[in-house]
């Protein structure tokens, strides 16, 4: 899996979530995905992008687009150094939020994406890897 | 800026005014920056005089403090607006700030004339005139970006009322066509409108269409079921109307739960349903002036 090309954004306000947004979903039409495809990946970006802000306070998303033999697919990376979360788990499972909302934004981008991984320690903060494939 | 370095940039600029005046200008209307589309050159010979008015004024009283010390307040009041009204006007921050720095050449030359014989007392005092047009050019872009930011604030507040339109559809029938990014400050002024206008007209039913909305996430999905309780306990029923086939696949993915809410994929399916719940239908005219011909 290799990367060709990509972008790196800040995320500190809900105004830069719509930045956020507007990137990805550049980078899914660029990338050629369909425009159900293209809806669900600028969503996940949109609930991660805004846990960012809400839970850690701010941090960065690196975009990049990348293949895999044929195939090609976006990677989302977000990147926080805020409270990390202690049990990954449990932050995964729908309905749990420890904001006001609906607890769906973590479970709910992984449904939407094709791979999720969760790094986070306590602490120190969390690292969100999203992959959609084409 | 040190009172006997000052003295003599003080007294060049006093002797020379108008000669230092014209040579200025005539930088400024031959500059590749210069926008002779948006200004006049009397409002500029105008300004240029006014502004160097004040520079030899500030000069002269010694004070070295231009960012905030008393002698140059009138100065930096004048670059205010000076900046103000060329953001107004179209003018970008180089072409803005360059009225402050063009006057640099002009002043170095006529101490250049001046001074020529004695180089160690000319640099010192070009340094001088430099640090004081640099603090003044900086301050002029300070000041033209916080216009700017004044411009963006005053059309955020704009659009936030412009994009929040409830229309009447029929008698009890209200729309509201959602358009853009629904961020929390402008979701608050819709849900306010809305519930306001049901208030006014007794509407029982309203069709929120989310036609215009491109992202539906849940923060999004939250805040139109809040508006759907909120408008339910004022006695008017919702429907969710505007969802596209994308926008249904991600709330299914996403796991938000519209059970109890009336959603519609276009907004005249909605308005269908909205009449038939007050007891009204649409009907072809020719199919009725048939059937009640016969």
């Amino acid at each position: 899996m290799t990367a060709s090309q990509g972008e790196q954004l800040p995320i500190r306000t809900s105004e830069e979530v719509v930045v956020v947004r507007q990137a990805v979903r550049k980078w899914a039409v660029a990338a050629g995905f369909s425009i159900i495809d293209q809806t669900k990946v600028v969503t996940a970006a949109s609930e991660l992008a805004r846990n960012t802000v809400v839970h850690a306070g701010g941090g960065t998303v690196l975009i990049e687009q990348i293949t895999s033999g044929e195939r090609r697919g976006l990677r989302l990376t977000f990147e926080d150094s805020g409270p990390g979360i202690p049990d990954i788990e449990l932050a995964l499972k729908d309905g749990y939020t420890t904001g006001n909302g609906l607890g769906l934004g973590l479970s709910g981008s992984k449904r939407l994406m094709n791979e999720f991984v969760i790094t986070s320690t306590v602490g120190h903060g969390t690292k969100v890897v999203a992959t959609k494939w084409k | 800026m040190p009172k006997p370095a000052s003295s003599k940039l003080s007294e060049v600029l006093l002797r020379y005014e108008s000669d230092i005046l014209a040579t200025w200008m005539q930088l400024q209307l031959s500059a590749v920056k210069h926008r002779g589309d948006l200004i006049k050159n009397s409002d500029l010979r105008e300004q240029s005089a006014r502004f160097l008015e004040l520079v030899r004024e500030g000069v002269q009283t010694g004070d070295p403090n231009v960012q905030s010390g008393a002698a140059w307040a009138a100065t930096r009041e004048m670059l205010e607006s000076l900046s103000r009204s060329r953001a107004k006007l179209g003018f970008t921050p180089a072409e803005t700030a360059s009225f402050v720095y063009s006057l640099k050449a002009a002043i170095f030359e006529r101490l250049r004339e001046e001074m020529g014989s004695n180089p160690q007392a000319l640099v010192t005092e070009i340094i001088t005139a430099s640090e004081l047009l640099d603090v003044l050019g900086l301050l002029t872009m300070e000041m033209y970006q916080k216009g700017r930011e004044g411009v963006i604030a005053r059309q955020q507040q704009e659009l936030m009322e412009l994009s929040t339109p409830v229309v009447m559809l029929w008698d009890g029938v209200l729309a509201l066509p959602l358009i853009g990014t629904l961020d929390s400050g402008r979701t608050q002024v819709v849900m306010e409108n809305l519930l306001q206008r049901i208030v006014e007209t007794g509407a029982s039913i309203a069709i929120l269409d989310i036609t215009g909305v491109p992202t539906v996430d849940t923060l999004v999905a939250q805040h139109l079921l809040k508006a759907v309780s909120a408008a339910r306990l004022m006695g008017a029923d919702c429907i969710i109307s505007g969802i596209r086939p994308q926008i249904a696949q991600t709330i299914v993915h996403l796991g938000v739960d519209l059970g109890n809410v009336t959603t519609k994929a276009t907004l005249a399916e909605a308005f269908r349903v909205a009449l038939n719940r007050t007891s009204r239908r649409i009907v072809d005219a020719d199919f009725q002036a048939s059937t009640t011909g016969a």
